[in-house]
C-alpha cells in the first residue's frame, strides 16, 4: 500500500484497546496502524464489533487507548486532549436525535464552542453563527429553533455547522447518513463533499456502507474483530479487486442479495 | 395465481383537534404465495400499511377499506378473538429490531417454545424439543446453547433468527416483516433473507417485506410497491425497478450512491407536490 501523497495530518500507530479487566476484558482494537495526508477522506469499514467507531473515538480522545500512539498534525497525543484540540479535529456523530440536546436552541449550540474559546465577542459571535448556518444550507431561520422543530436531516446539517465553527482541519464522521433517508442521505454526502473541496478538510468516515464510503474516500481501511483486514483504494474496490476473502465478501454482499452466494457465506473471527 | 391477501382501498387515519393525518391514502394491491416488496422514505404508510393488515394501528387510528381479506376472512370485520387467533398463527410478523420485540426477562428458546406451545397446544415438554428444532432450522450453530440465553446476551442476528424461529413455529401463510434485516451486518442480512426466501419456495408462504433499501428490494423480492405520502405511486416487477417511469422512483434511485457506478454529485430528490395527490397505482 503506498503511502499517501502528502503529509500525514493524523497517524495511528499500532493501536490498542482494550475494554474492562481480567477475564471481562474485551480486545476491541487490535495493532492497527494508518495514516491519513492532509485533505484526504479516509475511511474505516467494518461490521459491528469490528472495532471501526472505537478507533475514531480513541482519536477523538473519547477512549484512552491501552497501547499504541496516535499524532495529530504533528502533535503527538496523550490520554487526553488539550483544549485546543477542538479547533483542529471535530467529531460528527451518528444520530441527529441524539447528539442534539433537546433544550438548547440551534443558536445555543453553535454559540457554545465560541463562548469556551474565547470567540464569543459581540458581533463577532452573531456574524460567525450565520456564516455557519448558510455553509451547511439552513438559512438565519434556522437559528432560534429547537431539535425538535427539525427533521433528520436538518439536525445532521445543525450538527456538521457546530463541528465547523471552530474551523478544524479534521473532521471525524461516524455513521453520519445511516439514520437518514436516502434522499437526506444525498444531500448531507453532497454538502459533506462541497465542504471538503471549499475548506480543504480531512475526512475519517466510519461506516457500514461500502457505498457511502466509496462515495466520499479515496482509501479505506477495513477491519474485523479488532484487526486490520487490509487497506485499499477506493478504485481498488470498485474494481471488484480487494485482496483479502474478507472484503470480497463485504463487497459481495452490499452489492444485494443473491442466494447462491448467501449459500456460500464464510465466517471469519 | 390465487391471492392471499387482498387489500382494496385502505386508508389509515388519526383524527387529531386540528386536522386529520392520512397515513395511508387508498392503497390497492394483492398478495400471493411471493416476495412482494413494499418501499417508501420514513412518513411514506409503509409500516402502517403492514400494521393495518394485522389491525395492530394504534389509538387513535381508524383504518377503513373497500376489502381486507385474508383468505376469506373479512379482517375488518373479524371479531378481537378471532383476530387473536390470526395474529402470529396464520399471519405473522417481525420487527426491526429484535431488542424491543423480545421479552428481556425470559430466555429466548422459552420464547420460541411458548410459542410453539400455545399455537400447537403441545405440552412444555413437546414445545422445547420443537424449539430446539426450529432454532437449528434457522441456522443456528449450538442451539442448546442459545436456547438459553436471554436477549441481552445474544446478538442483532441471532436475535432476528430467534423472531424468525417462533414465527416458524406457528408456520404462518403470510409473513409481513418491516425492515427486518435493516439492524443486521450485511453478511448477516445475505442470512436472514435467504431462510426468508426459502421459507416462500419451500413452504410457499406469502412475503410482504417492507424495507426503505431499494437494492435490497430490487434483488430480494419478486414485486415491488413504491409508496410515497401514503399512496403507490408504481408498481413494477422488482427485476424491472432499475428501468421505474415515476419520478419519484427515479429520484430515489438516483440519489444512492453506488460502489460500481461512481458519480461526483449525487442527484437530490425534487419533490413535486403532484406526487401527493397522483392516482394510487
Amino acid at each position: 500500500m503506498s503511502p499517501p501523497a502528502g503529509s500525514p495530518v493524523l497517524e495511528v500507530e499500532r493501536l490498542d484497546v482494550v475494554f474492562g479487566h481480567g477475564a471481562d476484558a474485551v480486545h476491541a482494537v487490535r495493532d492497527v496502524s494508518f495514516r491519513v495526508a492532509e485533505g484526504e477522506a479516509f475511511g474505516l469499514v467494518g461490521e459491528s464489533g469490528s472495532g471501526k467507531t472505537t478507533v475514531l473515538r480513541v482519536i477523538a480522545g473519547l477512549v484512552v487507548p491501552a497501547a499504541g500512539r496516535i499524532t495529530v498534525a504533528g502533535e503527538p497525543q496523550g490520554p487526553h486532549r488539550p483544549r485546543g484540540f477542538a479547533r483542529v479535529s471535530q467529531m460528527v456523530f451518528q444520530d441527529p436525535y441524539g447528539s442534539l440536546h433537546p433544550r438548547h436552541s440551534v443558536d445555543r449550540v453553535l454559540v457554545e464552542p465560541l463562548a469556551i474559546h474565547g470567540l464569543a465577542r459581540r458581533g463577532e459571535a452573531d456574524r460567525r453563527v450565520e456564516r455557519a448556518l448558510d455553509e451547511v444550507g439552513l438559512g438565519p431561520s434556522f437559528r432560534f429553533r429547537y431539535p425538535h422543530q427539525l427533521s433528520g436531516g436538518q439536525r445532521q446539517r445543525v450538527a456538521i455547522a457546530r463541528a465547523l465553527i471552530l474551523g478544524p482541519r479534521i473532521l471525524l464522521l461516524d455513521e453520519p447518513t445511516s439514520a437518514l433517508d436516502v434522499s437526506v442521505q444525498a444531500e448531507i454526502l453532497n454538502l459533506l463533499a462541497r465542504l471538503r473541496r471549499e475548506r480543504g478538510l480531512t475526512y475519517i468516515l466510519v461506516s457500514h456502507n461500502l457505498a457511502v464510503v466509496a462515495h466520499l474516500c479515496e482509501r479505506l481501511l477495513v477491519m474485523n474483530s479488532g484487526r486490520t483486514v487490509e487497506e485499499l483504494t477506493v478504485d481498488q474496490l470498485r474494481a471488484a479487486a480487494p485482496s483479502e476473502p474478507y472484503t470480497r465478501q463485504l463487497l459481495q454482499a452490499s452489492l444485494g442479495y443473491d442466494r447462491q452466494a448467501a449459500a456460500q457465506l464464510m465466517t471469519f473471527d | 395465481m390465487t391471492p392471499i391477501l387482498t387489500v382494496d382501498d385502505l386508508w389509515v387515519r388519526f383524527p387529531g383537534r386540528v386536522r386529520t393525518v392520512e397515513a395511508v391514502r387508498g392503497v390497492s394491491f394483492e398478495v400471493g404465495r411471493e416476495k412482494l416488496g413494499i418501499v417508501g422514505e420514513s412518513g411514506s404508510g409503509k409500516s402502517m400499511t403492514g400494521r393495518a393488515i394485522l389491525r395492530l394501528v394504534p389509538h387513535p387510528g381508524q383504518v377503513t377499506a373497500r376489502q381486507l381479506t385474508f383468505e376469506g376472512i373479512d379482517l375488518l370485520t373479524a371479531s378481537e378473538p378471532a383476530m387473536r387467533d390470526i395474529r402470529g398463527h396464520r399471519i405473522a410478523m417481525v420487527l426491526q429490531d429484535p431488542k424491543f420485540s423480545l421479552n428481556p426477562v425470559m430466555p429466548v428458546g422459552d420464547q420460541v417454545a411458548e410459542a410453539w406451545r400455545v399455537h400447537s397446544g403441545a405440552s412444555w415438554k413437546e414445545s422445547r424439543r420443537r424449539a430446539l428444532e426450529m432454532l437449528e432450522a434457522v441456522r443456528i450453530r449450538r442451539p442448546e446453547r442459545v436456547y438459553r440465553a436471554y436477549p441481552h446476551e445474544v446478538s442483532g442476528g441471532m436475535g432476528q433468527r430467534v423472531m424468525i424461529a417462533m414465527m416458524l413455529a406457528a408456520g404462518p401463510d403470510l409473513l409481513i416483516a418491516d425492515e427486518p434485516t435493516s439492524a443486521l451486518d450485511v453478511t448477516v442480512q445475505m442470512q436472514v433473507l435467504a431462510i426468508l426466501d426459502d421459507l416462500v419456495t419451500e413452504r410457499g408462504m406469502g412475503l410482504v417485506f417492507i424495507s426503505h433499501d431499494l437494492n435490497l428490494v430490487a434483488s430480494f423480492c419478486d414485486r415491488v410497491l413504491i409508496m410515497y405520502a401514503g399512496r403507490i405511486v408504481e408498481t413494477c416487477r422488482a427485476q424491472e425497478l432499475g428501468a421505474a417511469r415515476h419520478p419519484y422512483t427515479q429520484g430515489l434511485l438516483r440519489s444512492l450512491p453506488r460502489i460500481d457506478r461512481p458519480v461526483p454529485e449525487l442527484a437530490v430528490l425534487d419533490r413535486d407536490p403532484a406526487w401527493r395527490d397522483g392516482p394510487s397505482a
